[in-house]
C-alpha cells in the first residue's frame, strides 16, 4: 500500500525553479498495476524514485503498507528498500565485471543471507527466468533481452511487494520488450505490486490502472 | 552486508582491474620494499661494528696515558710537563686487584723486519703472554710468548708475514732480525684479518721489554684489562682510576674506557642511524599512499553508476563505504606483503654479496612497514570511500 500525500519535489535550474512533482497525491493498493505516463520532463521518473526511496520530496507526506518512511534516516530508508521494493531499469544497470549469477546474487549479499542459501536461491531464480545456461556470462556476453531478464531475476529475488520498473523496454526491440513486459506481468500475477514508468503508449496501455502526468502534475488516473 | 562478504566482494573488485592494481601494488611493495632493505642495511652495520668491537676481547677496560679531555687545558702543560708516562709498573699495580683476571700491557710502534734476504716495515706489538687470551687471538703455529719471559727474545709473526718471509712454512725456530735486534720465532698467529682497521696478519709480537728496549720509552701505549665479571666493571674502573691517581701524586693523568661504553655508544648511534633511514624509506610509503587514494578516487567516479545500483539494491552509505575502505585495505595488505617478501630476497642478496655484513631484517621494522603500509592504504581511502558513500543515488544512476 503506497500513500503519498501532498508530495512536493523542486530542482534547481539556474535561479528558475522546476517543480518535477507538484503536490501530488497518489495511492496505489498493494498487487496494482500501474503505469505512469507522460512526456520527458513530466515528472514520472521521480514520481517513480521517490516512491522507491532513491529520492526525498521536498514536502508532503510518504506511507509505505501503512508506515511514515518520509523522515527515516538514510541507513532505514536502505533497508526499507531492500526489503520492499525492486528497481528494473532502462539501461539495465548490471555490473560488468560480475557474472549473471554474481549480479542476481548482490541484494542476498547485501542483506547479509550465508552463502549456501545464496547459491540456491540464485540458481532457482536462473531457472526461473530461464538464464541457467548463461549464469557464469557476464553481461558484455549477454543478449538485450538477457541482460534485463537478469536484471528483474536480482530484482525481485528478495520477494518484494513492489516492482518498479523505469522505461524497462526503452533499450528492447519490440518483440524482446513484449517478452519482458509479460515476464514483469506474470510476477504481478503472483501479487507483487508492479508500476511501470514509460512514454511508450501501447505498452501503459496493458496496465489496469493508467496514470498520466504533466508538468509534475497527474492529469489522469483512468483504471 | 557481512565483513566476509564485503571483504570478498572488494578482493573480486581488486582482481576484476589487474592492471590498476598491480601498479598500485607495486607502488606499495617498492615502498614496503625500501624499509625492509634500509633498516637491514643499517641494523647489519650496527651488528658489524658491535661484532667488529666484541672481537677485541671482552669484559675490558683500557687504560690510555693523558687526560682525553676537550674542554680545559691539562694542568701541567702550562707549566711545560707532559703528562706522566704509564709504566710497567703501573700495570703490575693494577694486576694486583682482586676483581682483575688479567692485564696485558701494550707498546705499538713500527720497525723494519728482515730474515731469509727479505726486508720490509712491519707493526710491532710489545706485549706479555696474556695479550694472546685478553684479544681473542689464536695461534696457528709453535708457542706463544711464555709466561714470565719477557726478557727472552722470541717473536711471534702475523700469518700473512710468515708466509712472505718463510713460504716453506717452516718459520718456527727461525731466526729474524727486527731492526738491529735478534729474535728467534716462536709462533705464527692464526689468520683473522682486519680488525678495528688493522690487519693482525701483518704484525709482529715481541716481549713487552724488547719492545721498550727497542724503541727507547718506559711509557706504555695501552693497559688491556681484563675483569673476571661483567658487573665488575664500573668497580674495576674506579679502583683502577684511584690507584692510578695515588700512584700519579694525585694527577688524574690517564682516561679509563670501558669496551661497554663504547660499545653502547655505537650501538645508539647506529640504532638511530637506522631509525632515520627506516623514515626516509617511510616516505616512500606515503606517496604510495597517496597513490592508492588518486586511484581509489578514479574508481569511485569510474564506478558511480555501479555505486547508484548499490544503492537502489538497499545498500546503506555504511556498506558502500566499507567497500572502498576493504578495496583500499587490500590494495596495501597485498603491496605490504609483496614488499616484504621483495625486501627479504633484497637483504639476502646484500648478504650474499657481502657476506661480513649480516643484513637480517630487523622484525619490528617487517612489522612496523606492514602496519604504516595498511593504515596509510586505508587512510588514503577514508576521502575517496566517503565520497562513494554519499553519492546521490538519482544522480549516481544516470551516470552524473
Amino acid at each position: 500500500m503506497i500513500q503519498l500525500s501532498a508530495i512536493t519535489r523542486a530542482f534547481h535550474m539556474g535561479d528558475q525553479e522546476i517543480r518535477a512533482l507538484d503536490h501530488i497525491d497518489l495511492e496505489i493498493v498493494s498487487g496494482e498495476y500501474v503505469s505512469i505516463m507522460g512526456p520527458s520532463g513530466s515528472g514520472k521518473s521521480t514520481l517513480l524514485n521517490v516512491i522507491g526511496l532513491l529520492d526525498r520530496p521536498d514536502s508532503g507526506r510518504y506511507q509505505l503498507d501503512g508506515k511514515d518512511v518520509t523522515d527515516l534516516t538514510e541507513t532505514e530508508q536502505a533497508r526499507v528498500r531492500r526489503e520492499k521494493i525492486g528497481f528494473v531499469f532502462q539501461s539495465f544497470h548490471l555490473v560488468p565485471r560480475l557474472t549473471a549469477a554474481e549480479n542476481i546474487e548482490l541484494p542476498l549479499i547485501l542483506t547479509g543471507i550465508p552463502p549456501a542459501e545464496r547459491k540456491t536461491r540464485v540458481e532457482q531464480a536462473l531457472a526461473a527466468f530461464n538464464l541457467s545456461e548463461r549464469a557464469r556470462h557476464r553481461p558484455a556476453e549477454l543478449s538485450g533481452g538477457q541482460r534485463q531478464r537478469v536484471a528483474i531475476a536480482r530484482a525481485t529475488i528478495l520477494r518484494p511487494t513492489a516492482l518498479l520498473a523505469d522505461e524497462p523496454t526503452g533499450n528492447l526491440d519490440h518483440r524482446i520488450g513484449s517478452e519482458v513486459m509479460a515476464l514483469l506481468e506474470d510476477l504481478h500475477h503472483t501479487g507483487t505490486t508492479l508500476i511501470v514508468v514509460t512514454h511508450d503508449r501501447e505498452l501503459g496501455l496493458r496496465a489496469h490502472r493508467r496514470i498520466a502526468m504533466r508538468d509534475g502534475h497527474i492529469v489522469a488516473d483512468e483504471q | 552486508m557481512k565483513l566476509r562478504d564485503t571483504l570478498q566482494f572488494s578482493f573480486k573488485t581488486v582482481t576484476s582491474y589487474p592492471i590498476r592494481s598491480f601498479l598500485i601494488i607495486l607502488a606499495m611493495a617498492l615502498g614496503v620494499t625500501a624499509v625492509v632493505v634500509l633498516t637491514a642495511l643499517g641494523d647489519g652495520a650496527r651488528r658489524y661494528v658491535i661484532h667488529q668491537f666484541s672481537s677485541i676481547g671482552t669484559n675490558l677496560i683500557i687504560v690510555l696515558p693523558g687526560r682525553a679531555e676537550t674542554a680545559g687545558s691539562f694542568p701541567g702543560a702550562a707549566m711545560g710537563q707532559t703528562p706522566r708516562d704509564l709504566t710497567l709498573e703501573d700495570a703490575r699495580w693494577i694486576g694486583q686487584l682482586p676483581q682483575v683476571r688479567r692485564y696485558a700491557p701494550l707498546n705499538v710502534g713500527s720497525a723494519e723486519l728482515a730474515g731469509a734476504s727479505r726486508l720490509r716495515e712491519v707493526t710491532v706489538l710489545g706485549g706479555t703472554a696474556n695479550i694472546l687470551p685478553i684479544r681473542h687471538m689464536e695461534l696457528a703455529q709453535g708457542s706463544f710468548l711464555a709466561h714470565g719471559s719477557q726478557h727472552s727474545a722470541q717473536i711471534v709473526l702475523g700469518a700473512k708475514l710468515a708466509e712472505e718471509f718463510f713460504p716453506d712454512g717452516n718459520a718456527v725456530g727461525q731466526r729474524i732480525r727486527l731492526a738491529d735486534r735478534r729474535f728467534i720465532v716462536s709462533g705464527i698467529l692464526a689468520s683473522q684479518g682486519e680488525t678495528m682497521g688493522y690487519n693482525s696478519d701483518e704484525i709482529v709480537i715481541i716481549p713487552i721489554n724488547h719492545a721498550q728496549a727497542l724503541f727507547d720509552t718506559t711509557s706504555l701505549f695501552r693497559i688491556l684489562i681484563e675483569v673476571r665479571n661483567r658487573s665488575d666493571i664500573l668497580s674495576v674502573k674506579e679502583a683502577v682510576r684511584q690507584a692510578l691517581i695515588q700512584r700519579h701524586d694525585g694527577e688524574e693523568d690517564v682516561t679509563i674506557i670501558t669496551q661497554d661504553a663504547v660499545l653502547a655508544t655505537f650501538d645508539r648511534i647506529l640504532r638511530a642511524l637506522t631509525l632515520g633511514v627506516a623514515g626516509i624509506a617511510a616516505i616512500s610509503l606515503a606517496v604510495a599512499g597517496i597513490l592508492v587514494m588518486n586511484v581509489m578516487l578514479v574508481a569511485v567516479s569510474q564506478r558511480t553508476s555501479e555505486i547508484g545500483l548499490l544503492k537502489a539494491l538497499g545498500a546503506p552509505a555504511s556498506d558502500i563505504r566499507r567497500l572502498f575502505l576493504a578495496e583500499a585495505a587490500w590494495l596495501s595488505l597485498t603491496g605490504a606483503i609483496f614488499g616484504l617478501i621483495l625486501g627479504y630476497l633484497g637483504s639476502l642478496l646484500i648478504r650474499l654479496a657481502y657476506p661480513q655484513l649480516p643484513a637480517w631484517p630487523p622484525v619490528w621494522a617487517s612489522l612496523a612497514g606492514i602496519m604504516v603500509a595498511l593504515t596509510t592504504g586505508i587512510i588514503a581511502g577514508l576521502l575517496p570511500a566517503a565520497r562513494a558513500a554519499r553519492l546521490d543515488p538519482v544522480k549516481a544512476l544516470s551516470g552524473k
